[in-house]
C-alpha cells in the first residue's frame, strides 16, 4: 500500500501527476517539492503570450488557489532536492529537511543548454521559468537588435514574438530551415518563408561559435562563416540538460535523463516523468526522452496507474504545438526523415494537414492551421493511444 | 458540475476532446475548443475531470463538487 507520494518539481508534470493520483482515487499523503518559489506555472505562454507582453504573469499559473487547495497537497517551494536515498526513498533538501514516502516521483524537468562565454554577459538571456522571460521580456524593446541562436522551436517561437514587438530579429542556426530536422523540407521551408516574410533575417546553415562583448555586455554572435552577427540582445535557445545532477550518486542510472523502465520506474518506488524522464517506449522499441507539454500530462497518468498498481505501460504518440506569427502548427507522432504528402486542405492557402510516412507506414502527422481535421487524421492514420 | 473553457488560452491540441467526446468538440476553422455540455450528466463527470487535468493549456475549469 502506497501511503504518501513525494513529487520532486513542481511544474506541469509533477502538478499532473499528484492529480492524476486524486482522480483515480488516491487518499493518502502527497507533497510536492519545488525550486522555484512559484506556484505551478504553465511555460508554452512564456515564449508568446508572457514574452509578447499580451498576458501578464499570473495568467500563466496552471491553477488558482481553490483548486490547488482542493488536491489537499503540501506545496514545499523554493527548496531545491539534493540528493536521493534510493532504498529509504528519502530526499533532502538544501535547507535541510528530509522528505520520506513510499513512492518518489522525479519531475524535475530540463534546464537550457548554454554557449561557453555567455556566463555573466549583460543581454544574453536563455528562456525556460517565469523569470527568464520577465527579464527577456523588459530587454525586448526597439531599437534592440535581437539575435536568437538556435533554429529548433523555442528559437523561432522566440524570433517570431520578438518581431510581433517590433524588434529588430535575426535568427541563426546551423540547419536549412527552422525545424528541418524535425519537419522535413515541406514544413520548414514554410517556416522558413513565413519568418522572412515578416522581416526576420534569417541565417541558416551556419553554426554559431561564441558571442563578442564590450564591457561585459554583448555585441554580437560568431558564425563559423566567419562574420559577426550584431546584437543587443542575445536569446539562446541551443536544446536542453536534464536536472539530473542532483542524483548523481543515488545509483540510478542516468542517462541524457533518468533512465525508466517501459512503466516510467527508475527504481523500486522510484519513477520519472515529464522532460527529465527516459523511458522504454514499448512499441517503438527504443528509449525515449519528450521534451513537450502533453508528455507532461499522458506519462503522469501512466506513472500514477503504476504507482496505484494498474500495470500499465506508457506507449504515446508524441505531439506538440507551436505557435509561430500566425501559424499553429500541431505534430502528431515522429516525422523526421520520412516521405510527406498533403492529405487534406491546401498548402498554397497556408490550412493543411501533411502525412509522414516511412518505409510504408505513416510515422506522423502534421497540421498547419487545422488542428481539429489534424487531430480526426491522426486518429485514422497513427495507433491509438491505450 | 458546471464545466468552463477559456478560449484564449485553448492550444487546439483536443486532448479534451479525446478524453470527453461527448462534452467536448473543436472548432472547425481554428480548433478552438467547443463545450458542448456545460453541465454535464454525472456519468460524464469522471471523463471531464480527466479532460480538465489533461488539457496542456489548464483552459478547462471545473466548479461544484457533484
Ligand atoms: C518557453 C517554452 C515554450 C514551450 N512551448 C511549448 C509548446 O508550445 N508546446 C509544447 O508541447 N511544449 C512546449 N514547451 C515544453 C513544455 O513546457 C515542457 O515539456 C514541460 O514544461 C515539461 O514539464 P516538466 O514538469 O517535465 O518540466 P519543467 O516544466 O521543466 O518543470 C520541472 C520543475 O522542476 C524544478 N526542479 C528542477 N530541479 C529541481 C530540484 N533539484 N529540486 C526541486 N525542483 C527542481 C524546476 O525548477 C521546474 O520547476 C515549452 C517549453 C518552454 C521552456
Ligand atoms: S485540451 Fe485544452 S487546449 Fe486542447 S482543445 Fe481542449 S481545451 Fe483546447
Amino acid at each position: 500500500m502506497t501511503s504518501h507520494v513525494l513529487v520532486v518539481g513542481a511544474a506541469a508534470a509533477g502538478l499532473s501527476t499528484a492529480e492524476a493520483l486524486r482522480r483515480k482515487g488516491y487518499t493518502g499523503g502527497l507533497t510536492l517539492l519545488g525550486d522555484e518559489p512559484h506556484h505551478p506555472y504553465d511555460r508554452p505562454p512564456l515564449s508568446k503570450q508572457v514574452l509578447s507582453g499580451a498576458w501578464e504573469p499570473e495568467r500563466a499559473r496552471l491553477r488558482d488557489d481553490g483548486v490547488l487547495a482542493a488536491l489537499d497537497a503540501r506545496f514545499v517551494l523554493g527548496d531545491p532536492a539534493v540528493a536521493l536515498d534510493v532504498a529509504n526513498r528519502a530526499v533532502t533538501t538544501a535547507s535541510g529537511l528530509t522528505l520520506r514516502a513510499d513512492a518518489v516521483v522525479l519531475a524535475t524537468g530540463v534546464r537550457p543548454r548554454t554557449l561557453p562565454d555567455q556566463a555573466g554577459l549583460a543581454g544574453v538571456h536563455v528562456l525556460r521559468t517565469l523569470d527568464d522571460a520577465l527579464a527577456l521580456r523588459a530587454d525586448l524593446r526597439p531599437p534592440a537588435r535581437l539575435v536568437v541562436v538556435g533554429d529548433g522551436v523555442l528559437g523561432a517561437e522566440v524570433a517570431a514574438t520578438a518581431r510581433g514587438l517590433g524588434v529588430e530579429t535575426a535568427l541563426a542556426g546551423p540547419q536549412a530551415a527552422p525545424l528541418a530536422a524535425q519537419l522535413g523540407p515541406l514544413a520548414s521551408g514554410l517556416l522558413a518563408d513565413l519568418h522572412a516574410g515578416h522581416g526576420v533575417r534569417l541565417r541558416l546553415g551556419s553554426a554559431v561559435l561564441g558571442l563578442t562583448s564590450r564591457d561585459g555586455r554583448v555585441t554580437g554572435v560568431r558564425l563559423d562563416a566567419g562574420d559577426v552577427l550584431p546584437a543587443d540582445v542575445v536569446v539562446v535557445a541551443l536544446g536542453s540538460i536534464p536536472n539530473t545532477d542532483w542524483l548523481a550518486g543515488s545509483g540510478l542510472e542516468l542517462d541524457n535523463g533518468v533512465v525508466c523502465d517501459a512503466r516510467c520506474r527508475a527504481a523500486e518506488g522510484v519513477y520519472a516523468v515529464g522532460d527529465v524522464a527516459r523511458w522504454h517506449h514499448e512499441d517503438l522499441g527504443v528509449a525515449l526522452r519528450l521534451e513537450n507539454r502533453t508528455n507532461a500530462t499522458e506519462q503522469a497518468g501512466a506513472v500514477a496507474d503504476n504507482i496505484l498498481g494498474t500495470d500499465r505501460a506508457y506507449v504515446p504518440v508524441p505531439y506538440f504545438w507551436t505557435d509561430q506569427f500566425d501559424a499553429r502548427l500541431q505534430v502528431h507522432g515522429v516525422p523526421s526523415g520520412a516521405d510527406v504528402s498533403v492529405v487534406d486542405g491546401d498548402v498554397e492557402a497556408r490550412r493543411f494537414v501533411a502525412r509522414y510516412e516511412r518505409d510504408g507506414r505513416v510515422v506522423g502527422v502534421l497540421g498547419w492551421n487545422m488542428p481539429k481535421q489534424t487531430r480526426q487524421h491522426r486518429a485514422r492514420l497513427l495507433a491509438p493511444i491505450r | 458540475m458546471k464545466v468552463s473553457v477559456d478560449e484564449d488560452r485553448c492550444c487546439g491540441a483536443g486532448s479534451c476532446v479525446l478524453a470527453a467526446p461527448d462534452v467536448f468538440d473543436q472548432r472547425d476553422e481554428d480548433g478552438v475548443v467547443v463545450l458542448l455540455a456545460p453541465e454535464p450528466a454525472g456519468h460524464l463527470h469522471g471523463a471531464v475531470r480527466e479532460a480538465a487535468d489533461v488539457c496542456p493549456a489548464a483552459a478547462i475549469t471545473l466548479s461544484g463538487t457533484a
